[in-house]
């Protein structure tokens, strides 16, 4: 597309708070890393509202152990929807945004590797949100098959209509892979071909090196669960029978294809959060990050490790014994590399110069919450143990510590802590501590109880259950509404920060790294000279320059 | 020189001492385990729950370390308001990374041995060694087993209904009556969808996969009434698709099996047949459109108060 006229009138493209027409670049087919890493995370945190509300509803209806609030169907439509939308809506654009946003500035290059690709693979996520989001509207409502689309159950199709739930919710999911794959392999060709001079591995930023696990997954994962989408597509509509068994299919295979995927998605979702921590932490403890080298290859590690823990989903499944053994092992492995990221993070704080800034504080809550979704991992890699607690709260406790703990905590430590580089403006501090108390709070209130009613053996999807498991079903409820009330400061915080908040300058936390070296918010195309880089990362402390062209810089 | 020396003894002490508490703390939590879990109405349930012990202990252990250690930090390690100094450059220890590295895996390698023994122990599906689950093999006795095997108990899963089949009497029933100390051979398949055959007192849990018949076994060890679930997502009436499994004295069972064998079939109550129906005559409810359900299954016993259970 041309800019060559937008450019002539505006110094900066970078949209601009009070300068209303430039509003107007997040809502076209922009190919700036920025505006399109902008465009991803405010798409996402849309779809995170609704889907929120969608499990508020939830939490409304398992108040009471009778099935009254809403009829059975409507709340399998909603907690299938719910974890659709989390993940494929949120959690990954989510994480491409902070990617598109981060990569490109972190390791001096001024855009991504193929930009408009990047703008098409972004434009395919409101497409297949409105998809999801429009099965609400079709006779026989949403997919209610779960979010593992297991077969039989998503194979019935109650409706007999062509166009239903269940086949809007594969394409939506096969859109979604195709737009996964395309930001992969712009993310990974960015990474290995446009670092900065000077930026060998071992100088790249860990939240980099994250992303670069994180994609390689994509590339190695998507295509199996695409495949099975297909296979499940063509099962639902035209009458193969590659998984319906009344046919001669095998329902475990899909589990397979499911979770070879499924699993390593995970870990696309948690290791950028990693990274995360992995950046924040040394800016807010004023220390360089304890075992640099050792914390970036973990994270490879753990690439490696995804790929071959999957069965561990299938314990409680048509799995023989020696297969269940065999994944424990093997799941049990990953908490390796993981430990030595907890270990390194603490050793990064520990006898730093703390300051309990808003992106400290989640950073610190999303680790002490990473830090028990751990424990729990370990326990459910336990297949003895995790034959009684398969397919049970304790494991969408364990999960939603994970993702919501970890992964949302994390990302609102992020938020905080680029606002600034990304507006030009500080947030309000006061609202941010404000929020991170109520989401705190908010999250161990919700997700704790879900362990004890897990442990005693509520199974996960029910619309009912028996009134034993009540207790701790209230207590989840009113922790599930007020992490709905927390996103009001949060919003409140963004959006009259953005629009008049103060001026925050280039570097307001006096972090080390390049994209605190250009002008907030950063100029089209980045870097007007691309820097070159002569130390590592993270050197708190010491005096030494991170750049050689610093005396040429602004 | 003095007061160093004894400065960084009382350090060194203090650490010793909170990692006692901490041991401490991990053991009573370790302990307080066995009370979040149902009552052990199965020789596996035993095994499980003491897997689970060792692991809550570990994991506390780990948790109040880690946390201890960072919450420490956050309180007494703060910058003063106007020191903009950096922290001590410190980039890593050789010999600490070692430590973190080494003893945990140790650590799990421990645990994973503990978990694979646990395991072995159930046999919930006969031995781990490498043999295609649901396809006609030939069934080892396990070394608990005394009484002279009979043969299994079809458990027949629907949407949504369960149904016990025993096909030495030729009886079949809502509910699933078992002898209290004998190993229980199941044979469960499904007419339909996944299904997951699921009771908590017993910590065993078995996904039943439709197309195939998937040999089960467990010895429950403690008399009464214990809730059956369905754990694998099954469609509209899933939640509603729960039973009871009656675990009784030898002599009880007997008398039940003959009792129920005198009686004629007749349709059981059904919850998701009953809530359809309901459904049906009021079609404002909200609701999408269903799987309809199976029809009550036609038993010889049909569990009158499904709803009592420990």
């Amino acid at each position: 597309m041309s800019n060559a006229s937008m450019e002539a009138l505006q110094p900066s493209l970078q949209p601009q708070p009070g300068a209303p027409d430039n509003w107007k670049r997040f809502f076209t087919f922009s190919t700036d890393h920025k505006v399109i890493g902008i465009q991803y995370i405010v798409t996402a945190f849309v779809f995170f509202l609704f889907a929120g509300l969608l499990a508020m509803v939830m939490r409304g209806e398992l108040l009471t152990p009778e099935a009254d609030l809403v009829d059975r169907t409507v709340y399998n439509g909603l907690f299938t929807m719910h974890g659709t939308l989390m993940l494929f809506m949120w959690t990954f654009p989510m994480l491409n945004g902070l990617a598109n946003y981060l990569v490109p500035l972190m390791i001096g290059a001024r855009d991504m590797a193929f930009p408009r690709l990047n703008a098409a693979a972004f434009w395919l996520v409101p497409v297949f949100g409105v998809i999801l989001t429009a099965s609400f509207f079709v006779p026989g409502g949403p997919s209610q098959s779960g979010w593992w689309a297991y077969p039989p159950v998503s194979l019935q199709n109650p409706t007999g209509n062509l166009i239903n739930g269940q086949s809007l919710w594969i394409l939506a999911v096969a859109l979604s892979g195709i737009s996964s794959i395309m930001g992969a392999v712009n993310i990974v060709t960015t990474i290995f071909r446009m670092r900065a001079p000077g930026m060998g591995w071992f100088k790249m930023p860990v939240f980099c090196w994250t992303v670069l696990a994180a994609q390689l997954i994509q590339l190695f994962g998507l295509p199996a669960l695409t495949a099975g989408a297909v296979m499940l597509l063509f099962d639902l509509t035209v009458g193969t029978s590659f998984f319906n068994p009344e046919l001669g299919g095998d329902p475990v295979l899909y589990q397979h294809f499911f979770w070879f995927y499924s699993h390593p998605a995970v870990y696309v979702i948690i290791l950028p959060i990693f990274g995360v921590f992995s950046e924040i932490f040394p800016v807010y403890a004023r220390k360089p990050l304890f075992g640099y080298p050792v914390v970036a290859v973990s994270s490879l590690v753990i690439t490696g490790l995804s790929g071959i823990v999957w069965v561990h989903h299938m314990f409680a499944s048509g799995t023989p014994g020696w297969m269940r053994m065999l994944f424990m092992f093997t799941t049990m492995t990953i908490s390796i590399p993981t430990g030595i990221k907890v270990f390194a993070w603490v050793a990064t704080v520990w006898g730093g110069k703390i300051r309990l800034n808003t992106p400290m504080l989640f950073a610190l809550g999303g680790l002490i919450m990473w830090v028990f979704a751990g424990i729990t991992g370990i326990m459910l890699a336990s297949a003895p143990f995790d034959i009684h607690v398969n397919n049970t709260y304790f494991v969408v406790g364990h999960f939603h510590y994970v993702i919501y703990g970890a992964v949302v905590m994390g990302f609102y430590a992020a938020i905080y802590h680029w606002f600034p580089k990304m507006t030009g403006r500080m947030y309000y501090e006061g609202l941010g501590k404000l929020h991170f108390v109520l989401t705190f709070i908010g999250a161990n209130l919700n997700f704790f109880p879900m362990h004890p009613a897990g442990l005693m053996g509520m199974p996960r999807r029910v619309a009912s259950y028996d009134p034993e498991f009540a207790f701790w079903n209230v207590l989840a409820s009113l922790g599930g509404f007020l992490l709905g009330v927390s996103t009001i400061p949060f919003l409140l915080n963004m959006l009259s920060s953005w629009a008049r908040g103060p001026e925050a300058g280039d570097n307001p936390w006096r972090a080390i790294g390049l994209e605190w070296l250009v002008s907030s918010p950063p100029p089209h195309e980045n870097f007007d000279e691309i820097p070159v880089v002569v130390s590592r990362p993270y050197g708190y402390g010491s005096d030494e320059p991170l750049i050689a062209n610093a005396s040429e810089k602004e | 020189m003095f007061y160093q020396r004894w400065f960084k003894q009382r350090w060194i002490l203090v650490v010793i001492g909170l990692a006692i508490a901490d041991t401490l703390l991990s053991i009573w939590i370790g302990q307080q385990s066995y009370r979040w879990l149902p009552p052990q109405a199965s020789a596996e349930s035993m095994l499980v729950d003491d897997l689970f012990c060792l692991m809550t202990t570990i994991g506390s252990l780990i948790f109040f370390g880690v946390v201890g250690t960072l919450i420490y930090s956050m309180i007494f390690q703060r910058a003063p308001k106007y020191d903009t100094s950096d922290g001590p450059p410190i980039e890593g220890n050789l010999k600490l990374e070692v430590i973190w590295t080494v003893v945990p895996s140790i650590v799990i390698v421990g645990v994973a041995f503990a978990s694979y023994q646990t395991y072995d122990g159930m046999k919930i599906l006969g031995d781990i060694g490498p043999k295609a689950l649901g396809m006609a093999t030939a069934n080892a006795a396990p070394m608990t087993t005394e009484v002279v095997k009979t043969d299994p108990i079809e458990v027949r899963a629907r949407q949504w209904a369960w149904e016990f089949y025993y096909p030495e009497q030729a009886v079949s029933s809502t509910e699933l009556h078992l002898p209290v100390n004998q190993r229980a051979n199941l044979k469960l398949s499904s007419e339909d969808v996944l299904h997951g055959f699921f009771v908590p007192a017993f910590r065993i849990k078995q996904d039943i996969i439709p197309g195939r018949e998937i040999d089960f076994e467990f010895t429950p060890i403690r008399e009464g009434r214990y809730r059956l679930r369905d754990s694998d997502y099954s469609g509209t009436y899933f939640a509603a698709n729960q039973s009871v499994v009656v675990v009784e004295s030898e002599a009880d069972y007997q008398d039940w099996l003959a009792i129920a064998a005198a009686q004629s079939p007749t349709p059981a109550q059904n919850r998701a047949y009953r809530e359809y129906q309901r459904s049906r005559q009021n079609p404002n409810g909200g609701g999408w459109a269903t799987v309809e359900p199976a029809a009550p299954p036609v038993v010889n016993y049909a569990s009158s108060d499904e709803e009592s259970y420990e």
